[in-house]
């Protein structure tokens, strides 16, 4: 297969993303930020594809439009943009900002120095390129390799949760 | 240079399917998937050309009038017409409305509904790519073209914009749940392997289904039937459930609230004109024939030709090869038909000759379809196309017969009758499959 993950892709796409991340704390009007927040996710999106993870690319895709568009309706009916817009920006939790993106930028350097035995080795390589779909279910839903099956029910038990209790919330007689 | 040879040896190969992103050697890869890029490009867009046309043709014959007459024969020039005024119109910003986002509204909008022509399978070598996750990539995409709807509603900063860009979006979510719920059940016949309508006999072990739009037809091939008819009722009712929600998703008519001209002037897109209102236009044909040909992939078969199994052999293979050069003939012979039924009066004989000359395209491009290489490359596009097609029409009649529905009417449509239909027929596919399966490993004991 020829390879699409080259250099000026990967650095025009996380490019793309920096600006767009640096635009959504930046800018006053708060529908500009979701645009900024859309775009710098769909180039997330795009650096998954160049990892041959083409599933993860298609669920980024369809989770965060989804997602975005909840954040629009909100902007729209709650935010009155005008008032906004003359506001000056504050911003007083500075000081839990910098403890919480020194803890995320150890993560970060943890995970890239130590990143190889953090992860068990050969299982998560054993995919083809572009098979990563069936390996994404291999590694949940298979009798030998699945492991990750107990951690991704708890997260949809989660999901659950979050729904039953939208329900009670929204309706007042059941 | 070679290797463009090799492809092209390649692709003539009657027994071989390659399709431009599997083919390996870089320059040929990217040059080949530039030209099926272009021409998917130029063939969408003269859908919606010929699209623009049909509808206001056949619309007009439904309610008794003669449409557009004056631009060429039988108003055939109109949609040109219709494209040269919009290009060279006025392009107004309103003073009120947020610039950027208005200018990109229309962008976000065309970019969503043409990129997902990428895996749409017009057969199993012309597809500009086959990717693992196809139809997910489809509906994620298509999805987005939402967002843009929601700009262009917001950045006019006017009244009716807003509230047709909200009725889109709410309508959108609502309908994407219906529509996920019937692809799942059909993605998961694809992983039944039971033979025939009932999916009984075949293999008796239980296989993995596939996501790929290819792979999707394939196992119908391989199946021996449309998903529309197996498990019969479940992939009926599963189709019709998508084809409801698809007109929904497209803001068509019944379901056309977010543009309602009786109540929101032209709803989302009300501030915009020239460019960039075609551009939506554009947008909204295209999206209507991406969701088609999900439906034509998915239920219908993609590009299989009619009873491939049924009426199988050379013998039928080349009786349906003759299909696609006899439309043209037909349509052709219409053509003709219609320039002998000109007015005789000297004022028209530039019309007639156009017309006439617009016939003997049409018969000279039906004579080229029966050439044998053509025509067997030819056969599974047409078949894909006319498929498609015939879902163009069904939207322009649901238009001439439906009355516009309420908004909460089409909210209890979406959310109390298609999502738990939905459900039921999700549930019901698997328990039925899963029957089959362990019938035929009781009849192999």
């Amino acid at each position: 297969m020829a390879p699409v993950a080259t250099p000026f892709f990967f650095y025009l796409l996380a490019a793309t993303m920096i600006i767009g991340g640096i635009l959504v704390i930046t800018r006053k009007n708060a529908v500009h930020s979701a645009l900024a927040l859309i775009t710098a996710l769909l180039a997330q999106s795009g650096i998954y594809l160049m990892l041959y993870a083409p599933f993860v690319a298609g669920v980024q895709i369809i989770l965060y439009a989804g997602g975005i568009m909840v954040l629009f309706l909100f902007v729209i009916m709650l935010i009155s943009i005008e008032r906004t817009i003359k506001e000056r920006q504050f911003n007083k939790q500075w000081l839990v900002g910098i403890v919480a993106a020194a803890a995320l930028g150890g993560l970060f350097i943890a995970v890239y120095t130590k990143g190889k035995t953090l992860f068990p080795e050969g299982r998560l390589l054993s995919y083809a390129e572009g098979q990563n779909t069936q390996g994404v279910a291999a590694l949940l839903y298979d009798q030998h390799t699945g492991m990750y099956m107990f951690s991704f029910e708890i997260a949809s038990l989660l999901l659950l949760v979050a729904i039953i209790g939208a329900v009670v919330m929204a309706k007042k007689r059941i | 240079m070679n290797e463009f040879m090799q492809y092209v040896q390649k692709y003539l190969d009657k027994d071989v399917t390659v399709s431009p992103g599997a083919f390996g050697n870089i320059p040929a890869g990217i040059f080949w998937a530039t030209v099926y890029v272009l021409v998917v490009f130029a063939g969408v867009s003269l859908g919606v050309i010929c699209m623009n046309w049909l509808e206001r043709k056949i619309l007009a014959h439904m309610q008794v009038r003669l449409g557009p007459m004056r631009v060429g024969p039988h108003g055939l020039l109109q949609p040109i017409a219709d494209a040269v005024k919009l290009l060279i119109k006025e392009d107004i910003i309103p003073a009120e409305a947020d610039a950027v986002v208005f200018w990109v509204a229309p962008f976000i909008v065309t970019l969503a509904a043409f990129t997902v022509f990428v895996v749409v399978p017009f057969g199993p070598a012309h597809a500009i790519t086959d990717m693992n996750i196809g139809i997910l990539f489809m509906l994620g995409v298509s999805s987005l073209s939402v967002l843009g709807i929601v700009t262009a509603g917001w950045a006019s900063n006017s009244h009716y914009p807003l509230i047709g860009a909200l009725r889109s979006s709410a309508q959108m979510v609502s309908y994407e749940v219906a529509m996920g719920l019937a692809v799942v059940s059909a993605i998961l016949m694809t992983s039944l392997h039971g033979v025939g309508f009932f999916g009984v006999g075949g293999p008796t072990t239980s296989g993995t289904g596939t996501l790929s739009m290819i792979g999707i037809v394939q196992a119908q091939q391989e199946q021996q039937v449309w998903f529309i008819f197996k498990f019969f009722p479940l992939g009926l009712i599963a189709f019709a459930i998508f084809a409801i929600a698809m007109i929904a998703e497209t803001n068509r008519a019944p379901f056309d609230l977010p543009e309602a001209e009786s109540e929101l002037t032209a709803g989302f897109h009300t501030e915009y004109s020239g460019f960039r209102w075609s551009l939506f236009f554009l947008a909204e044909y295209s999206a209507m024939m991406a969701v088609s040909s999900i439906a034509v992939t998915l239920w219908l078969g993609g590009w299989l030709r009619p009873f491939p199994n049924a009426l199988g052999g050379h013998a039928w293979d080349l009786v349906f090869a003759f299909v696609p050069g006899l439309t043209f003939l037909f349509l052709a012979g219409m053509t003709f038909y219609n320039v002998r039924r000109m007015p005789q009066h000297p004022f028209f004989k530039i019309q007639t000759m156009g017309l006439a000359a617009f016939g003997a395209t049409l018969g000279l491009t039906g004579l080229v379809l029966f050439i044998p290489p053509v025509r067997d490359r030819v056969g599974d596009i047409f078949w894909f196309v006319a498929k498609v097609a015939a879902f163009m029409y069904l939207y322009i009649w649901y238009r001439g017969t439906f009355p516009r529905y309420r908004f909460d009417q089409l909210m209890k449509v979406g959310w109390k009758v298609l999502l738990p239909i939905g459900l039921g027929v999700l549930i019901l596919t698997a328990g039925v499959g899963i029957v089959g399966l362990e019938m035929a490993q009781h009849v192999a004991h």
